[in-house]
């Protein structure tokens, strides 16, 4: 399959007035003395899906996890620039880093289920954040989050049974499940699929599709066919600096930069 | 066709040569080492069971004890004999027990209690502490006196080391304990039924005594199991709070790096300088009572918090960093990422490090002697303020006596510490297994 023909397959298109929902303006990201991000602005655009590619060390993932504010549990990390979700400024003192988890949500790479039951794994971020008022809310919550995951009808007779217990794709379902149960702005997703097999991976690019419709999605993807699989607007890092944004459709069909033109034909990365 | 046939043969018994090389030196060299290592097992389990047995067969005899029932007669003219027991009841408590013991033994033996040599010899065959046992049943029940009813009294320690064939009985009279007029009572006795040799409880819930037969580990287990209580009541929370500030809150820097560096180091810091500290700190500057279980509890929580500190942090690095992740990335804070998930993981690690600190500070000795704890406490002791021993200081206490009632003992009370701390590790073992969750 040719790169040309897996962009065509990118159904839906992105939607004109799509607004932005989160933007970096000159974001650089510091490990200790050293530099791992320089100058990122980036919109991210509401109810869209964007990918983050590039190859491995280009701080994709350094960038998306500054989006939440993950980066702060890494010793001697510092993050400069501006970073804004809506009109609040993310890295303002004023604002709680809890509440902009549950509001900036995040699946990892490898699937991180709770070693506790699967309903308690999807009602954890509603009860810790008090979005349930009662019992029949909280079931409520689990029952919707399961099935817009698309897992309900795989676990609906064992929500009791351990989270760890499920296949690889489906711990990773559930994680997205208790990812939405907290009913956030923004879904970041960090390689979801890079454990999986392609069958569970076909399954999560579809559900990212759906989730499109109430949740602005980033996605970090090693896989390119990924990229323009699930997403509408394509980032692409090389060496810490984003290179090039833009419509997934232009970046992989037609790249302005030479250097993304050299990733995604595969000559470099 | 042989031109070509004959290089390619070459080539092969080449290659085949040269994968050949050094495999039966390899494999000798793996079965040599299997054999090093089955070996030192060998070694370990022999010295394991050498231990075991001569402790078991030392020490099973200290778990019976010889005991002599006879007829006692509760003769009011010894007990009372003013007859003013109904105004003053002390009598009762003071009254000449040993004298009505010793007279209701040798009626049972037939020997005239106006022979003065004989029941010199009787004296010693009934254990002083039938004292205690005959005002125990006369001052609970005041009616006994006058009449005559069987009583189940210790034998001396010398006559229970000869009913259990302790004493060599080929040398002469003069120079063994027992005399060979005792001997002859004793099988007198035995031929009537008298002798029984019942499970010795006394030596679960007597205190100290000189006399071997009345000698328990009462007091040192009441101090020891006081003890374990303050040690696992303290140690446990400072050190779990410790271990979770050191391990998910503190900033990694110099100061904490000399605080790791030195907990570690307390972790190696000999038992017997703890209890020095112990002498300084809690008795003489706070001015703690001597040979009581608090002060032992603290010296001991203190030589524990290093081991149970170091344990949780093992505990708690062994957790995932994924689950914190997951904890974090759906917005809860690091207060709930430890509790609710970091903690609980963590729980058999903990647990198991801490039972194994309670079992190395229930085998300590040290400190305690130099906290005073090395005491003849004869009454057991109600609160952790009152004076009392503990298992291993006992054990050493006993191993000073000579007496051969006492060696016994010695090896019975090793049994006993041996199997605390073998149910505290399988207690360990059954928590970590019932506990332990895979991810």
């Amino acid at each position: 399959m040719s790169l040309e023909s897996a962009a065509t397959l990118a159904a839906p298109v992105s939607r004109p007035n799509a607004l932005p929902k989160m933007t970096g303006e000159n974001v650089g990201v510091f490990y200790g003395a050293k530099q791992a991000l320089f100058d990122v602005n980036l919109k991210i655009e509401q109810f869209n899906v964007t990918s983050l590619i590039g190859p491995s060390g280009c701080g994709k993932s350094t960038f998306l996890r500054s989006l939440n504010r993950m980066n702060d549990t890494i010793d001697g990390c510092r993050v400069t620039g501006k970073i804004n979700l809506d009109e609040d400024d993310i890295y303002d003192p004023s604002i709680d880093v809890v509440e902009l988890r549950a509001r900036v949500g995040m699946v990892f790479q490898k699937p991180n289920p709770f070693p506790k039951s699967i309903y308690e794994n999807v009602a954890y971020g509603p009860k810790i954040h008090g979005i349930a008022r009662n019992k029949a809310d909280l079931d409520e919550i689990v029952h919707s989050s399961l099935r817009r995951a698309g897992l309900w009808n795989e676990v609906k007779d064992r929500l009791q049974e351990p989270g760890t217990g499920l296949s690889g794709g489906q711990q990773q379902r559930l994680c997205i499940a208790r990812a939405i149960a907290t009913k956030p702005e923004v879904l970041l997703m960090d390689e979801p699929c890079s454990a999986l097999d392609p069958i569970a991976t076909a399954v999560i690019e579809e559900l990212i599709d759906e989730l499109r419709e109430n949740f602005t999605i980033v996605i970090v993807t090693h896989s390119m066919q990924q990229a323009a699989r699930v997403s509408q607007k394509t980032a692409f890092f090389h060496l810490g600096k984003l290179i090039e944004e833009g419509k997934t459709e232009d970046i992989f069909t037609n790249p302005k930069n030479k250097q993304t033109q050299d990733y995604i034909t595969g000559r470099i990365g | 066709m042989t031109d070509a046939a004959l290089p390619h043969a070459t080539v092969a018994t080449a290659a085949s040569a040269r994968r050949d090389f050094g495999l039966r030196r390899r494999h000798a060299a793996e079965f040599r080492f299997r054999l090093y290592g089955i070996v030192a097992i060998i070694i370990g389990l022999g010295f394991l069971a050498i231990l075991l047995v001569s402790i078991f067969s030392k020490g099973y005899t200290a778990f019976v004890q010889t005991a002599i029932t006879v007829p006692v007669e509760f003769s009011a003219s010894i007990i009372d004999k003013d007859n003013e027991r109904a105004t003053n009841p002390r009598v009762l408590v003071s009254a000449n027990y040993p004298i009505i013991a010793r007279n209701a033994v040798a009626k049972a033996l037939g020997v005239s209690t106006d022979d003065k040599a004989a029941m010199r010899d009787i004296a010693k065959f009934v254990s002083d502490g039938s004292r205690s046992t005959l005002r125990e049943i006369v001052v609970a029940d005041p009616s006994v006196i006058g009449t005559t009813r069987n009583v189940t009294l210790l034998a001396a320690a010398d006559i229970d080391s000869a009913n259990k064939g302790q004493i060599d009985l080929t040398v002469p009279q003069d120079k063994r304990k027992v005399s060979d007029q005792q001997v002859a009572w004793l099988d007198q006795l035995k031929q009537e039924g008298a002798i029984s040799t019942p499970f010795n409880w006394g030596l679960l819930t007597f205190g100290a005594s000189s006399r071997p037969e009345t000698a328990g580990l009462g007091v040192a287990l009441v101090g020891s199991l006081y003890m374990m209580a303050i040690v696992l009541l303290c140690a446990l929370p400072i050190g779990v709070a410790a271990s979770i500030y050191l391990e998910e809150f503190a900033k990694k820097n110099r100061f904490t790096d000399f605080i790791e560096v030195n907990i570690n180091n307390l972790a190696a810091v000999p038992s017997i300088v703890f209890g020095l500290l112990g002498l300084a700190v809690f008795i003489n500057f706070f001015g703690m009572p001597r040979s009581a279980p608090i002060v032992g509890g603290l010296v001991l929580t203190l030589m524990t918090l290093p081991t149970i500190i170091i344990a949780t942090r093992a505990a708690l690095r062994s957790v995932p960093p994924s689950i914190r992740s997951a904890a974090l990335g759906i917005g809860a804070s690091k207060m709930q990422m430890v509790f609710d998930h970091v903690l609980p993981l963590a729980t058999p690690g903990i647990l198991t490090g801490t039972i194994i600190g309670l079992a190395r500070a229930l085998g300590e000795t040290a400190p305690l002697l130099l906290i005073g704890m090395v005491a003849f406490v004869a009454d057991r002791p109600t609160t952790p303020l009152d004076p009392a021993t503990a298992l291993p200081v006992q054990i050493y206490m006993w191993a000073n006596e000579a007496e051969r009632a006492f060696v016994e003992r010695t090896s019975g009370a090793i049994i006993v510490l041996l199997l605390f701390l073998a149910l505290m590790n399988l207690a360990a073992i059954l928590l970590r297994r019932r506990f332990e969750r895979r991810w």
